[in-house]
């Protein structure tokens, strides 16, 4: 069965299935394969070649010119929880360097006390967008396959998009002006071929397919991960209730979402829009109201004067 | 191995480090307002924003905000005047809410990625877009504004001029006060989480600046409405600040520190200041420009303030992560028992 979506589209039977990721966090390796092929493919331009420091990221977020951004977290475990925490103490680092991998006591001992979680980001393809929502010009729209696409010939660049994107996503890209983000490869979708950074992507953390099959794969992940222990294991963007209706572009994630810097509970901001304009309307009438006010007690200007 | 993390319990706090920070437990001392609790600490990814912050420029933004205000508040003030038989007023007022909705617009249009492509906004209607609704808006708005003006100032079609003078202050609280809505309908927790008491702020500070322009350019003889005006404007707007900051809770520091907590105070202090000189307006002239100035000066700082909190806001990740965390714990705990 298809996903149903929430907004007009072509007739069922026209429809493809609503497409999306799955990317599993577990099983990432952080060789970053999926940001080169999205680069490559894409033709997207370079922004900026720093050395960060934060960890093996030096790519930072998503951003115009970032459509997949790998995170790396190192994460040490309090060391009264390892099994057994080696002495090192009188260890000299320098000499065993100067032997290079013949130095005895170069492999690690069991129980790393270093946790490395890696995740590649991308543009959640929401159900209910906030870019797609607010966008005036009608640039951002909703394509056949329920993905969330910038056509640049449209876009002028108002940057409305940007703020209300809950995941800082949809960026303005500097020189140019106006706003890109992941098209979830809209060209080769409609080529029936998956997106560049799945095809990529060595161990299958990104897996593609139609939305719907994807939900359940990730279930049944979910599920082993935790019958094997790993109690932190959860999904993020998988629920159709949540606040934006559910990601096109869901997670396996291993700790909370904000340590991968995403939102712990995005809502779409247009949900609250009915209330916005209704306490918009109510402050334009009091204006009126106090403007009439102010008028009907002073009166006619030179009869107001000429009563004092 | 490979596939299977070994390291086990996720939910533990994660590293130390740089960019999990423990929050200021010092607020609570002097401010006695703080209702929410804070958490303890929150964690973010190496101290980035969640959001990424808008390319927009402070001055075509709040400008933007701020000669709306004063064009829309303007055209109410200017047709109350043309009513009740203030002509210099009117006149002035028609004048100055062309000019600012004319400066808006280009504030606006200035800070597109593409400028060329302005007339994009008009290319769809979209009630979910507060920009597009606001762009016909002032299609509208625009044109009634300056034909009450052109009217006036040339005395031609004086029946169509009313008609106009009469729809632009119709069309002018709307003007006023959807930019509010524009700023609020964002992922932003400054502009967002304030979204019911925001158009208030906006309402009073664009009467103020209305009120202010008349007392800058209308006669001694015809400032009391303005007067009346002025006054109504600075309590809207200082006892909507209020109401916002108490409902922002811990986002509202955004307000009141940094470059968005010195235009608040400047505002403040501007919008005391003129009304406090628009009580003599109707006396002496000079009260009367000195107020003017003053509640033009407070809206400015007023607009640039929020946008700046905003932005603040928006570049600390802990105003979108803790009251999300917050929202997500209570919701937690309430379905806990349920499952
Ligand atoms: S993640 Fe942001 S940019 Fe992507 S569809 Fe959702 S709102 Fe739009
Ligand atoms: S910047 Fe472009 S895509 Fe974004 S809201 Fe404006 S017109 Fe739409
Ligand atoms: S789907 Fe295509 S555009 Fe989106 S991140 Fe992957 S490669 Fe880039």
């Amino acid at each position: 069965m298809t996903d149903q979506l929430p907004w007009p589209t072509l007739r069922d039977e026209e429809r493809p299935a609503r497409v999306g990721f799955f990317t599993d966090t577990s099983v990432c390796i952080g060789c970053k394969a999926c940001e080169v092929a999205c680069k490559e493919w894409n033709a997207i331009p370079e922004d900026g070649m720093e050395l960060t420091g934060m960890s093996y990221d030096n790519t930072q977020g998503l951003g115009a010119s970032t459509w997949r951004h790998v995170a790396f977290i190192e994460q040490s475990r309090p060391a009264e929880a390892l099994p057994s925490a080696p002495d090192h103490s009188g260890v000299d680092v320098f000499s065993l360097a100067g032997q290079g991998s013949e130095a005895p006591g170069t492999t690690p001992q069991d129980g790393s006390e270093l946790r490395w979680l890696m995740s590649s980001d991308v543009c959640k393809h929401c159900t209910h967008a906030a870019c797609l929502d607010v966008c005036p010009t009608g640039s951002l729209f909703r394509t056949e396959f329920g993905t969330v696409v910038v056509q640049e010939d449209i876009c002028n660049g108002c940057g409305y998009c940007v703020p209300a994107c809950p995941y800082g996503v949809i960026e303005q890209r500097p020189g140019d002006g106006r706003a890109f983000k992941c098209t979830m490869c809209y060209d080769r979708l409609g080529a029936g071929q998956e997106p560049a950074c799945a095809k990529a992507c060595p161990t299958e953390s990104i897996r593609f397919g139609p939305l719907d099959a994807l939900r359940e794969q990730a279930e049944r992940r979910v599920g082993e991960l935790q019958a094997a222990g790993v109690s932190g294991a959860r999904l993020y963007g998988a629920d159709p209730e949540d606040g934006v209706g559910g990601d096109g572009a869901f997670f396996l994630l291993l700790d909370e979402p904000e340590v991968y810097g995403l939102p712990p509970d995005p809502v779409v901001t247009t949900r609250d829009l009915p209330a916005m304009w209704r306490h918009a309307g109510t402050a334009a009438l009091t204006l009126l109201a106090g403007a009439a006010a102010v008028f009907a007690g002073t009166g006619r200007a030179g009869k107001g004067t000429a009563r004092r | 191995m490979s596939s299977t993390p070994t390291s086990g319990n996720g939910s533990e706090p994660a590293t130390p480090g740089p960019w999990r920070r423990r929050r200021k437990g010092g607020r609570r001392s002097g401010r006695g307002e703080q209702t929410v609790v804070p958490r303890a600490e929150f964690t973010s990814y190496y101290g980035k924003p969640v959001l990424n912050i808008p390319a927009w420029k402070p001055a075509n933004i709040a400008g933007y905000f701020f000669l709306g205000g004063l064009a829309g508040a303007g055209s109410v003030l200017a047709t109350g005047a043309h009513l009740t038989g203030s002509p210099v007023t009117a006149r002035a007022l028609k004048v100055s809410s062309t000019v600012a909705i004319a400066g808006s617009a280009a504030a606006l249009i200035h800070d597109l990625g593409r400028p060329s492509r302005f007339a994009n906004m008009l290319r769809v209607v979209k009630p979910t877009s507060p920009m597009s609704m606001g762009s016909w808006l002032l299609a509208a708005y625009g044109p009634a504004a300056g034909a009450a003006a052109v009217s006036d100032l040339t005395g031609l079609l004086p029946r169509t001029g009313t008609a106009a003078t009469v729809g632009a202050g119709l069309l002018g609280p709307a003007v006023a006060t959807y930019t509010a809505v524009l700023a609020a309908d964002t992922a932003v927790p400054a502009w967002h989480e304030g979204y019911r008491e925001l158009p208030f702020v906006f309402a009073g500070s664009a009467t103020a600046a209305a009120a202010g322009m008349a007392l800058l350019t209308g006669p001694t003889g015809e400032a009391r409405a303005a007067r009346g005006a002025a006054l109504f404007g600075a309590a809207l707007e200082s006892g909507a600040t209020r109401a916002m900051e108490g409902r922002l809770g811990m986002i509202a520091e955004t307000y009141r520190t940094g470059t968005a907590g010195r235009f608040s105070r400047a505002a403040k202090g501007l919008t005391a200041a003129g009304a406090l000189c628009a009580t003599a307006a109707t006396r002496s002239r000079t009260a009367a420009v000195l107020s003017g100035g003053a509640l033009l000066a407070a809206s400015a700082c007023t607009r640039l303030a929020v946008f700046h909190a905003g932005r603040a806001s928006a570049e600390d990740p802990k105003y979108t992560v803790v009251p999300q965390r917050e929202r997500l714990d209570r919701r937690r705990a309430g379905a806990a028992p349920a499952r």
